[in-house]
């Protein structure tokens, strides 16, 4: 993760307008919070969604990275909550898979379209969707390789105890069928939002490498 | 400040006061249990669990105050001062490091 905090942190001092500085801190705010409603679903277990997605789509995926960073990391330092040893793996899996899946799904279903048109609210919702259940994955996966990895001579689990074939199928589930759906609601209603309110807060609108480009297609 | 983001703002403190919602559900999350709850669920904790477990102590785990009553409206209160002391950290570390590394 090292590496790419210090790429997002870079990318983030050139990029960065003082007009989107409310909006990062916002986001990383809001992130912190929703990932505090905890959803039950049936079979005992919790989870909840991480804004990962609409943050991703607004300031572009590599403010993401931070703001959503900055979330988990006071979780797990302050309030114990994914904890100091998974950092790593949960900003990585939050931190950068759900921006990065969430901007380009967004984008390619998006097209050419209208910045205010319906297909957008659309893909923003299939984007928050696709972008918890891809993170969802990811997880299970590194679950799973635990067990693989780090065990004892005698073959007991150092640290996660289920194998591959539970942790997948428990993870994906669980989102696929929950709390994607609350990811892709969340993402649609902050979208739909923007978009009858402000869409100049939108990552790429107004950028200036899009008005150098119109600028070259006026001149053209 | 521009409108929208002022909105958006006033939303998350909606959230941040209704966030005591997100105690209701009962149960951990899946890869999140404490070493007691893997104790019933297998009957052993595994042994490098409990090793890394001793590495950090945070000031509020769970969310909540440590050692205090279990009582649902002390859990609440410490629930929301979470959500408070989240906002400001997140919100205000950006902000102040933004502002000094944005283009204006």
């Amino acid at each position: 993760m090292i590496p790419i905090w210090y790429y997002a942190g870079k990318k983030m001092s050139n990029e960065l307008r003082s007009r989107q500085v409310p909006l990062l801190a916002l986001a990383a705010a809001f992130s912190f919070v929703i990932m505090m409603f905890n959803v039950p679903i049936p079979g005992g277990s919790t989870g909840h969604a991480v804004g990962g997605a609409i943050i991703g789509i607004v300031l572009g995926p590599w403010a993401g990275v931070i703001a959503i960073s900055v979330a988990l990391i006071l979780q797990a330092l302050v309030f114990g909550d994914g904890g100091i040893t998974a950092i790593a793996a949960n900003c990585f899996n939050m931190g950068v898979v759900m921006p990065f899946v969430g901007y380009y799904v967004y984008k390619a279903i998006s097209g050419n379209s209208e910045i205010t048109s319906s297909r957008r609210v659309i893909a923003a919702a299939i984007a928050g969707y696709l972008s918890l259940t891809i993170a969802a994955f990811c997880t299970g996966v590194e679950f799973g390789l635990q067990p693989i990895l780090n065990h004892t001579a005698d073959g007991v689990p150092l640290y996660m105890p289920y194998p591959m074939s539970v942790t997948v199928p428990a993870m994906l589930g669980e989102h696929v069928l929950g709390f994607s759906f609350l990811e892709a609601l969340i993402t649609a209603l902050i979208f739909a939002y923007i978009q009858r309110t402000d869409t100049t807060i939108l990552y790429g609108e107004n950028s200036p490498l899009q008005k150098k480009k119109q600028k070259l297609g006026a001149s053209a | 400040m521009d409108k929208t983001i002022k909105n958006l703002a006033i939303g998350l403190v909606v959230l941040m006061i209704l966030a005591p919602l997100g105690l209701l559900a009962v149960g951990e999350t899946f890869g999140e249990w404490g070493n007691e709850e893997l104790k019933d669920k297998l009957g052993y904790v595994p042994q490098g669990l409990e090793q890394l477990g001793s590495l950090w102590s945070a000031p509020m785990p769970d969310y909540a105050f440590p050692g205090g009553d279990e009582s649902m409206g002390m859990l609440s209160i410490a629930y929301i001062l979470s959500a408070v002391i989240g906002v400001i950290v997140c919100g205000g570390l950006l902000y102040f490091v933004g502002k000094h590394i944005a283009k204006s």
